[in-house]
């Protein structure tokens, strides 16, 4: 699952790496891109080349007058002792499916967590973020299909551990698919072992109807 | 004196100016190698910046377009230096000469990215007071110090003013041999310069697209319904660097 293990195949877009880089994206999606991130050396080396950027972008900005006491109000700071809290506590569990960005959004590992059935055999778990957007993890029994839904917005899937195919491509564990408006598919899990994804969205999840249609039984791989 | 506004609008041809800032070009390297004294604290083979305080200014050759990226990026590696400075000695004078370069630029990006000047003024005295605390995390062979500071303020950003959680990528664990390259860092810092210097030569309406992207006046859909940030050439001028940096993670 962590990097290298596999050729990751689907990466992120341009404006989602800007959006992280540039720090503008919601919650939801910071957390599927930094999932991502951790799993493929491609969109790290690539997010980098967009600070870089962004780095640029700053230093051509028409500087702003600081506060005339700027430089003494930032060292009397610095000798009280000033320090950002860490955002998040890092408990990091190398053995767990979860990346470690993830793992600081759950409690637990892939079967003791609070798993709700959402039907068609699939169960969700949503994670709590900022409400601009939402993410959830998605628990696709193999062979079943992804309870179909149009998407309105931008919605994110990233394989954690499994597969999933829609009708155009396959998404093996580190691949992630960014899907707009445009589109709408029926990924059925395909791998040999329940399928895993980390799903967000901007627009909530609409499902076409409560009850999903009947497992569509994909045969083969 | 040439400089490198100077290239940039006279040198309308993309390749030109490629070529001008070629990253590899051993000529400008020795330019830094042979001129320069280190005030690295682990220097032992090449010695490539000025202490901070002396841009250098003459001891570059004057061969045209090289002498320009050469001033510019001695530039770089000077905040390189201060930055160690910091971190080795606790340097007040390498801080406050930091501070007064980037403090009123981490300000500019944070109001044009929707804080109130005070707001923004509290939130650039932490980014600045973050440089301090964490000097001793940045390695010039993985960014520049302007990118470094950039992702700084970003964070605090988020932080502040967004007032929400930061997923971070897992850090990545280094092998053992992985100690700062001074080539690498200097190549990066140089890379970086000419990565600005491309920004600054994109035609007025490219240019302000890519900073309302980075400012969040664009949404990442708005930016997909775009026909992409006119990002592709300016990028090329960091990939060797890197790329490098893509070796190093494998």
């Amino acid at each position: 699952m962590k990097n290298g293990m596999k050729q990751i195949k689907h990466h992120l877009t341009e404006p989602l790496l800007v959006g992280y880089a540039a720090g503008t994206l919601p919650e939801a999606f910071n957390l599927v891109v930094a999932t991502h991130i951790t799993m493929c050396d491609t969109c790290r080396a690539a997010l980098a080349e967009y600070e870089a950027v962004g780095g640029e972008v700053m230093l051509s900005s028409d500087p702003v007058d600081v506060a005339e006491d700027a430089l003494a109000a930032t060292m009397a700071m610095i000798d009280d002792g000033f320090e950002v809290a860490p955002v998040a506590p890092k408990r990091r569990d190398s053995a767990s499916i979860f990346p470690g960005p993830l793992q600081d959004y759950i409690d637990g590992d892939i079967d003791n967590l609070k798993w709700r059935k959402v039907g068609g055999g699939v169960s969700q778990l949503v994670l709590k973020t900022s409400n601009d957007a939402s993410v959830r993890l998605l628990r696709i029994p193999a062979g079943m299909a992804v309870p179909d839904h149009g998407h309105r917005g931008t919605e994110l899937t990233l394989v954690l551990q499994g597969a999933f195919m829609d009708e155009d491509d396959r998404f093996d564990a580190g691949d992630v698919e960014v899907a707009n408006q445009e589109m709408h598919h029926t990924p059925v899990a395909a791998g040999g072992i329940d399928c895993i994804c980390l799903a967000a969205s901007d627009a909530p999840l609409r499902f076409d109807g409560l009850i999903p249609r009947l497992a569509q039984r994909f045969i083969g791989i | 004196m040439y400089n490198c506004y100077y290239v940039s609008t006279t040198c309308v041809d993309q390749k030109k100016i490629l070529l001008a800032c070629d990253p590899v070009s051993d000529q400008r390297r020795n330019n830094f190698m042979l001129t320069e004294q280190s005030s690295f604290a682990k220097a032992d083979a090449v010695s490539f910046v000025a202490p901070y305080g002396a841009v250098m200014k003459a001891s570059t050759r004057k061969t045209g377009k090289q002498t320009v990226t050469a001033e510019e990026a001695s530039k770089r590696m000077a905040w390189v230096v201060q930055i160690n400075a910091v971190r080795d000695s606790k340097d007040r004078q390498a801080f406050a000469e930091l501070f007064g370069y980037f403090a009123p630029r981490v300000k500019s990006f944070l109001m044009k990215s929707g804080a109130s000047p005070d707001l923004a003024e509290e939130c650039t005295q932490e980014v600045m007071a973050t440089l301090w605390n964490k000097a001793h995390m940045f390695d010039p062979a993985k960014a520049s110090v302007s990118t470094w500071i950039f992702t700084i303020a970003r964070n605090r950003k988020i932080d502040l003013l967004r007032k929400q959680r930061r997923p971070e990528p897992e850090e990545l664990t280094w092998g053992p041999e992985a100690e700062p390259d001074q080539a690498d860092a200097m190549g990066l810092q140089q890379e970086t310069e000419q990565l600005g210097q491309a920004l600054a030569t994109l035609p007025e309406e490219q240019r302000k697209l890519i900073e309302r992207a980075y400012f969040g006046e664009l949404s990442h859909s708005q930016i997909a319904a775009e026909t992409g940030l006119p990002l592709g050439t300016i990028k090329s001028r960091i990939r060797l660097a890197l790329d490098r940096l893509r070796h190093a993670m494998k």
